[in-house]
């Protein structure tokens, strides 16, 4: 929840930063004629002395171990676990919850590791792709993304398997979904079901065929 | 090796361990998250410090001033580094436009800076300070108004060429002024973007005056020789790497904003420096797929004999850029005695068009499979039976090359059969499933074959495993477990027992990952390093190599067997040759053929189409592994049904940009939207082509897609649409009342 | 993304007090507010995080109707039983909107806070009244498909993009806050979120500071409840067009859209028309509309999502 304060936004400014906004129909024949354009009041602003930026110290369980860091507040939990941690199996597709390539689970819950600070986490569990398993002990998902061939360049990979392993899991938890004809009612793990449930997740390369196999095989059914 | 007669029988058509499904060999770490991409080589480059790009704010201008002074005083700042103060640049071979803007600037979000900073955030936040003055310039982003004066731009047609301009057969404005049945009508498609999931990245490292780069590259080669040429350094300085490629969909063909920058941003700070492109910023900065304007004209006679037939498109593209070549496809695909292709390139300050999976096909065909959808109908012929009735087995402009191969009609008749095309409705908007209007359809598909010059090299250490070393790229392709099958087959072992080592500008050229060229030309490398291993080991055991088998671990001669391990105990052998190709496709047609069916369900209501079946029936050679080759198969279909159903760069024509930059504007399709696929590949083996007998099916497979759709939309509600992509909104209103 | 200072905040009324501070916002999911300060759209100096409060359980009134914590999710607020058997809009609403990881982190609030997907508000080298007032509106004869087709101004044509908004629009949800000085008001959904006017800049009548504690539904209202989606991609997409509806046994009901303006669009006079049809609403519904060439197919699209919905509650 936010509250957004328009007339005392300090960042109203800062939008000029680039030395130009496109104007509106008005300005838009400014594109074919050339044209200084006018520079913004922000421009008289000498430039700041430099501040360091807050840190914060934030302790996270990231695959059953205990981690301590101290973050920039402006980590998000995606680059904590990259960048910090050298988890890089979480990958950054958009960083703007757009792809799902993000997927991690939190407390047994899937979200978008990019659209989450850090310091938002304080003693929260954390599993990733890393804690799901290895190359040499396979979680089961995993090993039905291997069999079905559920991937193609990989890059997606990760966060699809830990959206697979949570799908499955809502499912179970009873989690209503869209293609619900009744949503009072317990959902069951149908083709549609399972498709409609990963959409948070793209994969650019159109493995979605192979993966909703390859949850079906898991899932014990044939959807 | 030159490859310039058919194949011969040879070891690959035993078939033992390429041609068989196989899992492959990178799940392991792409599925656990341990294959390492381009910004995530932690254990090799320790201490990068990260790089950030300030992007243009105009599309065609000047830059008038930079000011960097608040941005070099943020906190953790180490450089930044402008056209200005980077030292002379070149620019890549491939590179239509230079990928550092300074003083002018050619398109919108082309780089004029990057910032280097101790940490991610820190240099976000100092390329928000970068203060950017620009002075606009004359520029043209409208197509439609640029193609009214754009000129021809044929094969052939470049200035100071005696070659006309425009291909022709025969008469083509007589014999379709003459036609019984004739069709003239005009499609469009919309800009493209790759939208790859792994963004465009790279880490940078100098030690001295050498580079080494890891990057996201598709074509190991082209990005070397591009990045020295930019750096005005020897090739021989740079290291360039991509060992894991995360899509790239021709996007990722060619040099990037991303290896330079992290290049010259490293340079200047002291130290490496990783750069990945912020996704609000690849749509713009990076390469797309050009909006086409096409027109097809086709006169028959009554019984459906193509007489006439015309393609002509128009695109457009930076100075000097290059046009979309949508009409290629109709200089081969079906038959016609009079025949007319051309295309028109306009000039555009939108960012550079360049090749995305399929260029020229994608678009051209779906054009050209709509309008012989709808010629068929003029003629009330069977959409098949129209395109069997014109099929031909010679190059329609020059009859005396023959196809190498070409199984399109048997791939038509199976898919028929298998997808039930018998129980389609002719008759348009006859078919209801509740509120679904339902509708089938089908394309032909098509993409030529491409053969690429391809080196390889294959150790045998003295323990026994067999090692291969080529440049090649896996970008999803299945690069890793079909190079390992192919050396696997060659010498005797699993492909399991092959270790395969890619995407790195040590090892050998190969043709890379592009054009659906890789899989075939890559392994016919690996084929002929193989032959010389294995006269190399046949030479230290003594054996007669022309007798020699390798199976089993073991290599036999004769009466004579001994395990393959053995021959390398004396000292590593290493076989390294490149695989060459010249006249063969001069005499040859050698493309890919398949045919496209779908059942789609237009909601009667809100317009909205739903996939509900898909299948692709495929010619296209030998398939070195089935199941990756299914893969991509039925991920070129979800591009498909993207290009078919809502992909469209939005162009805003006041100020050129691509508008919807990010993957919540541009929408590709999700899980939602695709439905289970089936995909069969014909029994081919095409002895034209390599010694695989191997092409490709990563374009095949989006080739025709589109159309297919529209033909099944325009089948389930009798309303056609001529213009990607087929959005509720374009037939919304000619729907049925409902209200 | 500018630097920031970050607190979690202990209780309500000292959130409340510490976001009224110039340049600071509160913190809940996060997943509209961290994806535009990324981009320097939103640049708070100062984030109170919210979590700690303690709104995150979904309560019955003594009214008979329910009580929803600002910080029940997305996900829990769809998937409670209560909401499920009850207000079936709602649950529909919330489960057609972004993906399953989005509403495991977005809450209630936060949801109604959403601020406007335009391309040209989340693009900062281009003009936007709403990021920057006075600076124009770049959307205005640019692309504009997605965008607004009624309740809009010559300042900005943006629409309000949220689902589970609109669905409350027709449950006749209240709004309840509390604000730095303790004090707490409960504001009708209806006029929660402002046309744009000549201050798209804001986009609710939210003071500085005022923190949103809960959404309160009235009690149950019966009928069938729908909530019709319209967008080009089968899944994880804004709405070109949305229709939340109650039909009732006798063919009255309620009606509100999305994807079309600032808020969510009910017209209570163009509802009471719905046993004349979907055409009859809409034609009311969107009198005045000033669609652009892009967007014009709102405008039958409404009446055709809206038959739809009036065709199955027949069904």
């Amino acid at each position: 929840m936010k509250e957004t304060m328009p007339k005392t936004d300090p960042g109203a400014l800062s939008m000029s930063r680039r030395g130009v906004l496109a104007g509106g129909a008005a300005t838009a024949a400014m594109t074919s004629a050339p044209a200084a354009i006018a520079q913004e009041a922000a421009r008289a602003t000498a430039p700041a002395p430099s501040q360091p930026a807050p840190t914060m110290p934030v302790s996270l369980e990231v695959n059953g171990k205990r981690q301590n860091l101290t973050l920039d507040t402006r980590t998000t939990l995606l680059d904590a676990l990259r960048e910090h941690l050298h988890l890089t199996g979480t990958k950054k597709g958009c960083d703007h919850g757009q792809c799902g390539a993000c997927t991690v689970m939190v407390n047994g819950v899937r979200i978008n590791s990019c659209l989450s600070l850090a310091v938002q986490h304080q003693g929260d569990k954390v599993t990733t792709i890393e804690g799901l398993g290895t190359p040499d002990k396979l979680h089961p998902m995993q090993a039905a993304f291997v069999k079905h061939d559920g991937y193609q360049c990989g890059y997606c990979t990760p966060g699809q398997i830990c959206s697979a392993v949570a799908v499955l899991d809502e499912i179970k938890r009873g989690v209503p979904s869209h293609v619900q004809a009744d949503v009072s009612a317990r959902p069951q793990v149908t083709n549609m079901e399972l498709r409609e449930r990963m959409s948070g997740n793209i994969c650019r390369c159109g493995a979605y065929s192979n993966i909703a196999e390859a949850m079906e095989e898991v899932a014990g059914v044939r959807a | 090796m030159k490859f310039d007669t058919p194949a011969g029988q040879n070891p690959i058509d035993r078939m033992q361990v390429v041609g068989r499904a196989h899992d492959r060999l990178d799940g392991p770490v792409k599925t656990t998250g341990t294959a390492p991409y381009a910004y995530e080589h932690h254990a090799d480059v320790p201490n990068a410090a990260y790089g950030y790009l300030v992007p243009a704010a105009i599309a065609k201008g000047r830059i008038a001033s930079i000011d960097t002074r608040a941005a070099k005083a943020a906190p953790g700042v180490i450089a930044i580094v402008t056209a200005a103060d980077a030292g002379p640049l070149g620019k890549g071979d491939k590179n239509t436009v230079k990928l550092l803007a300074g003083p002018e600037v050619d398109h919108y979000h082309q780089a004029v800076a990057v910032v280097v900073a101790e940490t991610f955030e820190q240099a976000r936040a100092a390329a928000g300070l970068v203060r950017v003055d620009y002075a606009r310039g004359a520029a043209q982003f409208d197509l439609d108004d640029a193609l009214k004066t754009a000129p021809l731009k044929g094969g052939s047609s470049d200035e100071g060429s005696a070659a006309p301009p425009v291909d022709r057969v025969g008469k083509f404005e007589e014999a379709f002024a003459a036609a019984p049945v004739k069709l003239d009508a005009r499609y469009t498609t919309p800009d493209h973007s790759h939208a790859m999931m792994e963004p465009f990245a790279s880490i940078a490292s100098w030690n001295g005056d050498q580079l080494t780069l890891w990057t996201s590259n598709q074509m190991v080669n082209w990005g070397h020789e591009d990045l020295a040429k930019t750096l005005n350094m020897p090739k021989e300085k740079i290291r360039f790497m991509s060992p894991y490629v995360g899509g790239g969909f021709g996007g990722k063909l060619f040099l990037r904003t991303d290896a330079v920058m992290a290049a010259l941003g490293a340079k200047a700070a002291g130290r490496p420096v990783k750069l990945a492109l912020s996704r609000p910023v690849m749509a713009n900065n990076a390469t797309h797929r050009p909006a086409t304007r096409q027109r097809i004209r086709i006169g028959a006679q009554k019984d459906g004999t193509i007489t006439a037939i015309a393609h002509e498109s128009g695109s457009g593209d930076q100075p000097n850029g290059s046009p979309e070549t949508a009409v290629n496809q109709t200089k081969l695909l079906y038959a016609g005695a009079n025949r007319m292709i051309s295309m028109r390139l306009a000039v555009l300050n939108l960012p550079e068009g360049n090749a995305m999976r399929a260029p020229g096909e994608a678009p051209g065909m779906m054009a050209l499979e709509v309008a012989m959808d709808e010629m068929a109908e003029k003629l009330g012929l069977d959409p098949i039976a129209f395109r069997i009735k014109n099929d031909t087995q010679v190059d329609p402009e020059k009859p005396e090359r023959r196809f190498s191969q070409r199984q399109l009609a048997r791939c038509l008749t199976e898919g028929a059969e298998r997808f039930g095309w018998s129980r389609r409705n002719a008759k348009p908007a006859q078919v209801r499933d509740g509120k679904w209007l339902v509708g089938m359809g089908v394309a032909s598909a098509f993409r030529n074959h491409m053969n690429m010059a391809s080196a390889a090299r294959v150790r045998l250490s003295q323990n026994g495993v067999v090692t291969v070393e080529t440049d090649m790229t896996d970008i999803g392709t299945g690069s890793y477990t079909i190079i390992a099958q192919t050396a696997g087959e060659m010498m005797g072992v699993p492909a399991e027992a092959v270790v395969v080592k890619l995407g790195s500008s040590a090892y050998p050229v190969s043709a890379g990952s592009g054009g659906q060229w890789g899989a075939a030309n890559a392994t016919a490398g690996v084929y002929a390093a193989c032959v010389k291993l294995r006269e190399q080991i046949a030479q230290r055991l003594g054996y007669n190599s022309a007798d020699v088998t390798f199976q089993g671990g073991k290599v036999s001669s004769g009466n004579r067997s001994a395990d393959l391990a053995k021959a390398a105990q004396g000292g590593e052998l290493v076989g390294e040759d490149k695989i060459e190709f010249n006249k063969l496709d001069k005499s040859y047609q050698i493309s890919t053929f398949g045919a496209h069916f779908v059942e789609v369900g237009v909601d009667a209501y809100t317009g909205a189409t739903r996939l509900r079946r898909m299948l692709a029936v495929c010619a296209a050679g030998r398939i070195i592994n089935p199941k990756s080759a299914r893969s991509q198969v039925i991920g070129a279909m979800t591009m498909g049904v993207g290009s078919a159903l809502m992909e469209e760069l939005a162009v805003d024509k006041r100020f050129g940009l691509f508008v919807n930059h990010d993957l919540a504007s541009y929408e590709v399709p999700v899980h939602a939207d695709i439905p289970h696929q089936d995909v069969v590949f014909l029994d081919e083996a095409d002895d034209k082509a390599n010694p695989m007998k191997a092409k490709g099916v990563g374009e095949l497979g989006l080739c025709g897609v589109g159309a297919a759709i529209a033909n099944a939309i325009y089948n389930a509600t009798g309303v056609r649409v001529r213009d990607y992509p087929i959005t509720l909104d374009k037939h919304l209103e000619q729907l049925p009342a409902v209200a | 993304m500018k630097a920031f200072t970050y607190e979690r905040a202990k209780d309500a009324q000292g959130a409340a007090r510490a976001a009224a501070q110039p340049g600071a916002k509160f913190l809940a999911g996060g997943t509209n507010l961290l994806d535009l300060m990324k981009i320097e759209v939103e640049t708070p100096a100062h984030l109170v995080d919210v979590q700690d409060l303690g709104f995150d359980k979904i309560e019955e009134t003594r009214e008979g109707g329910l009580r929803i914590g600002a910080l029940v999710t997305n996900t829990d607020l769809a998937a409670d039983a209560r909401v499920r058997r009850d207000y079936s809009v709602l649950t529909r609403a919330i489960v057609a909107g972004a993906s399953g990881q989005l509403r495991n982190k977005a809450s209630t609030a936060g949801n109604l806070l959403q601020r406007t997907r335009c391309p040209y508000f989340y693009d900062t080298n281009m003009a936007c009244n709403k990021r920057k007032p006075g600076s124009g509106c770049a959307a205005i004869g640019g692309y504009s498909r997605q965008l607004g087709v009624i309740g809009v101004s010559d300042k900005c044509i943006a629409t309000f993009p949220g689902d589970m908004a609109v669905a409350m629009r027709v449950l006749d949800a209240y709004v309840e806050t509390i604000d730095a000085g303790g004090q707490r008001r409960a504001i009708p959904i209806a006029d929660f979120h402002r046309l744009w006017g000549d201050h798209p800049e804001q986009d609710t009548v939210l003071k500085p500071g005022e923190l949103i504690t809960a959404v309160t539904l009235p009690k149950p209202i019966g009928g069938k409840h729908f909530y019709e989606k319209v967008r080009d991609r089968a899944s994880y997409a804004y709405a070109l067009v949305s229709v939340a509806a109650v039909i009732q046994p006798d063919g009255t009901g309620r009606v509100a859209f999305g994807g079309v303006a600032p808020r969510p669009w009910r017209v209570e006079a163009a509802e009471a028309l719905l046993p004349q049809g979907a055409a009859a609403v809409t034609a009311r519904a969107f009198q005045g509309a000033t669609p652009t060439k892009d967007n014009a197919f709102k405008l039958p699209l409404a009446t055709r999502a809206l038959a739809s919905v009036i065709a199955q509650s027949k069904a």
